[in-house]
Protein backbone atom coordinates (compact mmCIF):
# COMPACT_ATOMS: atom_id res chain seq x y z
CA UNK A 1 0.00 0.00 0.00
CA UNK A 2 1.20 3.08 -0.88
CA UNK A 3 1.91 5.99 1.52
CA UNK A 4 0.23 8.35 -0.70
CA UNK A 5 -3.48 8.88 -0.54
CA UNK A 6 -6.09 9.26 -2.79
CA UNK A 7 -7.05 13.22 -2.94
CA UNK A 8 -9.66 13.90 -4.91
CA UNK A 9 -12.14 11.06 -7.62
CA UNK A 10 -13.99 12.38 -10.23
CA UNK A 11 -16.52 9.43 -11.21
CA UNK A 12 -18.26 9.04 -14.18
CA UNK A 13 -21.55 6.99 -14.62
CA UNK A 14 -22.44 6.15 -17.96
CA UNK A 15 -24.88 3.83 -17.61
CA UNK A 16 -28.88 4.00 -16.90
CA UNK A 17 -29.49 0.75 -14.65
CA UNK A 18 -30.20 0.54 -11.35
CA UNK A 19 -26.74 -1.98 -10.71
CA UNK A 20 -25.09 0.53 -13.47
CA UNK A 21 -25.37 4.24 -11.01
CA UNK A 22 -25.43 2.35 -7.65
CA UNK A 23 -21.33 2.06 -7.78
CA UNK A 24 -20.77 5.66 -8.87
CA UNK A 25 -23.49 6.58 -6.03
CA UNK A 26 -21.26 4.60 -3.39
CA UNK A 27 -17.97 5.19 -4.29
CA UNK A 28 -18.88 8.96 -4.12
CA UNK A 29 -20.44 9.43 -1.22
CA UNK A 30 -17.44 7.05 0.59
CA UNK A 31 -15.00 9.32 -0.91
CA UNK A 32 -16.61 12.33 0.81
CA UNK A 33 -16.95 10.18 3.94
CA UNK A 34 -13.12 9.33 3.80
CA UNK A 35 -12.29 13.70 3.48
CA UNK A 36 -11.72 12.80 -0.11
CA UNK A 37 -12.78 15.30 -3.18
CA UNK A 38 -14.92 14.32 -5.36
CA UNK A 39 -17.06 15.02 -8.66
CA UNK A 40 -19.81 12.64 -10.02
CA UNK A 41 -20.37 13.26 -14.01
CA UNK A 42 -23.38 11.59 -15.67
CA UNK A 43 -22.91 10.73 -19.37
CA UNK A 44 -25.19 9.23 -21.92
CA UNK A 45 -27.59 7.19 -20.16
CA UNK A 46 -26.11 7.78 -16.74
CA UNK A 47 -28.16 11.06 -17.18
CA UNK A 48 -31.28 9.24 -16.01
CA UNK A 49 -29.69 8.75 -12.26
CA UNK A 50 -30.17 12.66 -12.15
CA UNK A 51 -33.88 13.18 -13.86
CA UNK A 52 -35.85 14.24 -11.66
CA UNK A 53 -38.56 11.98 -13.13
CA UNK A 54 -36.65 8.94 -13.58
CA UNK A 55 -34.21 9.16 -10.91
CA UNK A 56 -36.11 6.96 -8.72
CA UNK A 57 -37.55 4.51 -11.39
CA UNK A 58 -34.55 2.83 -12.72
CA UNK A 59 -34.27 -0.99 -12.90
CA UNK A 60 -32.05 -4.06 -13.00
CA UNK A 61 -30.87 -4.82 -16.46
CA UNK A 62 -31.85 -8.07 -16.44
CA UNK A 63 -30.95 -9.09 -20.60
CA UNK A 64 -28.06 -10.59 -21.30
CA UNK A 65 -26.92 -10.69 -17.48
CA UNK A 66 -25.43 -13.75 -17.21
CA UNK A 67 -24.94 -13.33 -13.57
CA UNK A 68 -28.29 -13.05 -12.69
CA UNK A 69 -29.22 -15.86 -9.76
CA UNK A 70 -32.56 -16.62 -8.14
CA UNK A 71 -32.65 -15.69 -4.70
CA UNK A 72 -31.91 -19.67 -3.70
CA UNK A 73 -28.37 -19.03 -5.41
CA UNK A 74 -29.38 -21.08 -8.47
CA UNK A 75 -28.30 -19.24 -11.92
CA UNK A 76 -31.36 -17.94 -13.77
CA UNK A 77 -31.24 -18.55 -17.53
CA UNK A 78 -30.07 -15.83 -19.56
CA UNK A 79 -33.74 -15.87 -21.79
CA UNK A 80 -35.58 -15.58 -18.62
CA UNK A 81 -34.35 -11.66 -18.23
CA UNK A 82 -36.34 -10.75 -20.95
CA UNK A 83 -39.67 -12.19 -19.75
CA UNK A 84 -42.53 -9.62 -18.80
CA UNK A 85 -42.11 -8.87 -15.34
CA UNK A 86 -38.55 -9.90 -14.56
CA UNK A 87 -36.82 -6.45 -14.34
CA UNK A 88 -39.45 -4.98 -12.52
CA UNK A 89 -39.53 -7.94 -10.03
CA UNK A 90 -35.87 -8.08 -9.68
CA UNK A 91 -35.00 -4.74 -9.07
CA UNK A 92 -37.40 -4.23 -6.20
CA UNK A 93 -36.17 -7.63 -4.80
CA UNK A 94 -32.93 -5.71 -5.18
CA UNK A 95 -34.07 -2.47 -3.67
CA UNK A 96 -35.60 -4.10 -0.69
CA UNK A 97 -32.01 -5.72 -0.10
CA UNK A 98 -30.19 -2.22 -0.14
CA UNK A 99 -32.88 -0.24 2.09
CA UNK A 100 -32.13 -3.49 4.70
CA UNK A 101 -28.13 -2.77 4.40
CA UNK A 102 -28.98 1.47 4.61
CA UNK A 103 -28.61 2.56 0.79
CA UNK A 104 -30.94 4.92 0.35
CA UNK A 105 -33.13 4.96 -2.89
CA UNK A 106 -31.56 7.18 -5.62
CA UNK A 107 -33.10 10.41 -5.17
CA UNK A 108 -32.43 10.27 -1.62
CA UNK A 109 -28.59 9.46 -2.20
CA UNK A 110 -27.92 11.98 -4.30
CA UNK A 111 -29.31 14.65 -1.67
CA UNK A 112 -26.79 12.99 0.51
CA UNK A 113 -23.93 13.08 -1.64
CA UNK A 114 -24.50 17.09 -2.99
CA UNK A 115 -24.71 17.99 1.44
CA UNK A 116 -21.99 16.00 1.61
CA UNK A 117 -20.06 18.48 -0.83
CA UNK A 118 -19.31 15.83 -4.06
CA UNK A 119 -20.14 18.11 -7.14
CA UNK A 120 -22.63 16.61 -9.36
CA UNK A 121 -22.32 17.90 -13.50
CA UNK A 122 -24.55 16.15 -16.46
CA UNK A 123 -22.76 16.30 -19.62
CA UNK A 124 -23.97 18.69 -22.46
CA UNK A 125 -22.96 16.59 -25.41
CA UNK A 126 -25.77 13.87 -24.14
CA UNK A 127 -28.04 16.68 -23.27
CA UNK A 128 -28.01 18.17 -26.27
CA UNK A 129 -28.39 14.65 -28.11
CA UNK A 130 -31.46 13.82 -25.74
CA UNK A 131 -32.81 17.10 -25.53
CA UNK A 132 -33.15 17.80 -22.31
CA UNK A 133 -33.32 21.76 -20.55
CA UNK A 134 -31.77 22.28 -16.82
CA UNK A 135 -35.72 21.99 -15.79
CA UNK A 136 -35.81 18.04 -16.28
CA UNK A 137 -32.73 17.53 -13.56
CA UNK A 138 -32.74 17.19 -9.97
CA UNK A 139 -32.18 19.94 -7.68
CA UNK A 140 -28.70 18.56 -6.82
CA UNK A 141 -27.16 19.29 -10.76
CA UNK A 142 -24.73 21.72 -10.31
CA UNK A 143 -24.04 22.32 -13.65
CA UNK A 144 -24.51 21.05 -17.49
CA UNK A 145 -20.49 20.79 -18.86
CA UNK A 146 -18.73 19.72 -21.90
CA UNK A 147 -15.60 17.34 -21.89
CA UNK A 148 -12.98 19.86 -21.72
CA UNK A 149 -14.86 21.55 -18.94
CA UNK A 150 -15.07 17.80 -17.15
CA UNK A 151 -11.17 17.32 -17.90
CA UNK A 152 -10.24 20.84 -16.64
CA UNK A 153 -12.58 20.16 -13.35
CA UNK A 154 -11.05 17.22 -12.73
CA UNK A 155 -7.07 18.41 -12.37
CA UNK A 156 -5.40 16.38 -9.53
CA UNK A 157 -8.05 13.45 -9.61
CA UNK A 158 -8.15 9.94 -10.26
CA UNK A 159 -10.70 9.48 -12.87
CA UNK A 160 -13.23 6.68 -12.82
CA UNK A 161 -15.47 5.52 -15.54
CA UNK A 162 -18.26 3.35 -14.48
CA UNK B 1 -4.23 -3.22 20.08
CA UNK B 2 -2.37 -0.72 21.92
CA UNK B 3 -2.47 0.61 25.51
CA UNK B 4 -2.53 4.16 25.74
CA UNK B 5 -2.96 7.14 27.94
CA UNK B 6 -5.71 9.40 27.17
CA UNK B 7 -6.71 12.05 29.70
CA UNK B 8 -5.20 10.55 32.73
CA UNK B 9 -6.33 7.08 32.35
CA UNK B 10 -4.86 3.90 30.42
CA UNK B 11 -7.05 2.70 27.62
CA UNK B 12 -6.74 0.08 24.94
CA UNK B 13 -7.02 1.20 21.57
CA UNK B 14 -7.26 -0.88 18.52
CA UNK B 15 -5.65 -0.47 15.28
CA UNK B 16 -7.62 1.97 13.90
CA UNK B 17 -6.99 4.24 16.98
CA UNK B 18 -10.21 3.93 18.59
CA UNK B 19 -11.40 2.97 21.62
CA UNK B 20 -11.56 -1.39 22.46
CA UNK B 21 -13.92 -0.69 25.99
CA UNK B 22 -16.88 1.73 25.56
CA UNK B 23 -16.72 2.04 28.96
CA UNK B 24 -13.59 3.56 28.93
CA UNK B 25 -15.32 6.86 27.42
CA UNK B 26 -15.34 10.13 29.42
CA UNK B 27 -16.06 13.93 28.21
CA UNK B 28 -12.11 14.09 28.78
CA UNK B 29 -11.70 11.19 26.82
CA UNK B 30 -13.64 12.44 24.26
CA UNK B 31 -11.75 16.35 24.27
CA UNK B 32 -8.50 13.98 23.71
CA UNK B 33 -9.52 11.77 21.01
CA UNK B 34 -11.10 15.16 19.07
CA UNK B 35 -8.16 16.92 18.77
CA UNK B 36 -6.19 13.72 17.53
CA UNK B 37 -8.60 14.15 14.66
CA UNK B 38 -7.44 18.25 14.72
CA UNK B 39 -11.05 18.83 16.58
CA UNK B 40 -10.26 21.70 18.74
CA UNK B 41 -13.55 22.10 20.39
CA UNK B 42 -16.56 19.62 21.46
CA UNK B 43 -20.22 21.57 21.31
CA UNK B 44 -23.87 20.65 21.84
CA UNK B 45 -23.92 19.51 18.09
CA UNK B 46 -20.90 17.08 18.71
CA UNK B 47 -22.27 15.70 21.42
CA UNK B 48 -26.10 15.41 20.31
CA UNK B 49 -24.10 13.69 17.37
CA UNK B 50 -22.44 11.22 19.66
CA UNK B 51 -25.04 10.62 22.40
CA UNK B 52 -27.27 9.64 19.40
CA UNK B 53 -24.50 7.29 18.38
CA UNK B 54 -23.44 5.29 21.64
CA UNK B 55 -27.43 5.02 22.49
CA UNK B 56 -27.57 3.59 18.99
CA UNK B 57 -24.43 1.36 19.82
CA UNK B 58 -25.98 0.08 23.49
CA UNK B 59 -29.39 -0.69 21.96
CA UNK B 60 -28.12 -2.71 18.42
CA UNK B 61 -24.79 -3.16 18.93
CA UNK B 62 -23.22 -1.72 16.00
CA UNK B 63 -22.42 2.32 14.93
CA UNK B 64 -25.22 3.76 13.07
CA UNK B 65 -24.75 4.70 9.57
CA UNK B 66 -24.73 8.51 8.12
CA UNK B 67 -27.84 8.02 7.10
CA UNK B 68 -29.87 7.08 10.28
CA UNK B 69 -27.47 9.15 12.24
CA UNK B 70 -28.78 12.20 9.79
CA UNK B 71 -32.60 10.97 10.00
CA UNK B 72 -32.53 10.51 13.62
CA UNK B 73 -30.11 12.62 15.51
CA UNK B 74 -31.55 15.87 14.40
CA UNK B 75 -28.09 17.20 13.00
CA UNK B 76 -28.25 17.15 8.92
CA UNK B 77 -25.48 15.78 6.26
CA UNK B 78 -24.06 19.22 5.89
CA UNK B 79 -23.86 19.73 9.80
CA UNK B 80 -21.80 16.56 10.01
CA UNK B 81 -19.51 17.10 7.57
CA UNK B 82 -18.82 20.43 9.01
CA UNK B 83 -18.69 19.16 12.60
CA UNK B 84 -16.13 16.51 11.68
CA UNK B 85 -14.15 17.59 8.48
CA UNK B 86 -12.75 14.78 6.58
CA UNK B 87 -14.41 11.52 7.75
CA UNK B 88 -18.11 12.28 9.42
CA UNK B 89 -19.28 8.70 10.61
CA UNK B 90 -15.60 7.69 11.09
CA UNK B 91 -14.20 10.82 13.36
CA UNK B 92 -17.64 11.05 15.14
CA UNK B 93 -17.76 7.39 16.32
CA UNK B 94 -13.94 7.64 17.05
CA UNK B 95 -14.42 10.85 19.59
CA UNK B 96 -17.44 8.83 20.75
CA UNK B 97 -15.35 5.92 21.91
CA UNK B 98 -17.20 3.35 19.73
CA UNK B 99 -15.65 1.33 17.03
CA UNK B 100 -14.85 2.25 13.02
CA UNK B 101 -18.18 2.17 11.58
CA UNK B 102 -18.45 -0.87 9.21
CA UNK B 103 -21.45 0.19 7.07
CA UNK B 104 -21.46 1.08 3.45
CA UNK B 105 -23.07 4.40 3.63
Amino acid sequence: MSDEKIKKVTIVVSRGSLEGVYPGLIMANGARMEGIEADLFFTFFGLDAIIKDRMNNLKVATVGNPGMRFPNGMPMPTMMGGLPGISAMVTSMMQKEMEEIDIPPVGEFMEMISDAGCGIYACKATVDMFHLTEKDFCPQMNEVITVGEFYEKSAGAQIIFT
Amino acid sequence: MTTKEIAGKQVELDADGHLVNVNDWSDEVAKALALEEEITEINDKHMQVINFMRKEFETSGSVPSIRKITKQSGVNTKEMYSLFPGGPARKAAKIGGLPKPKGWI
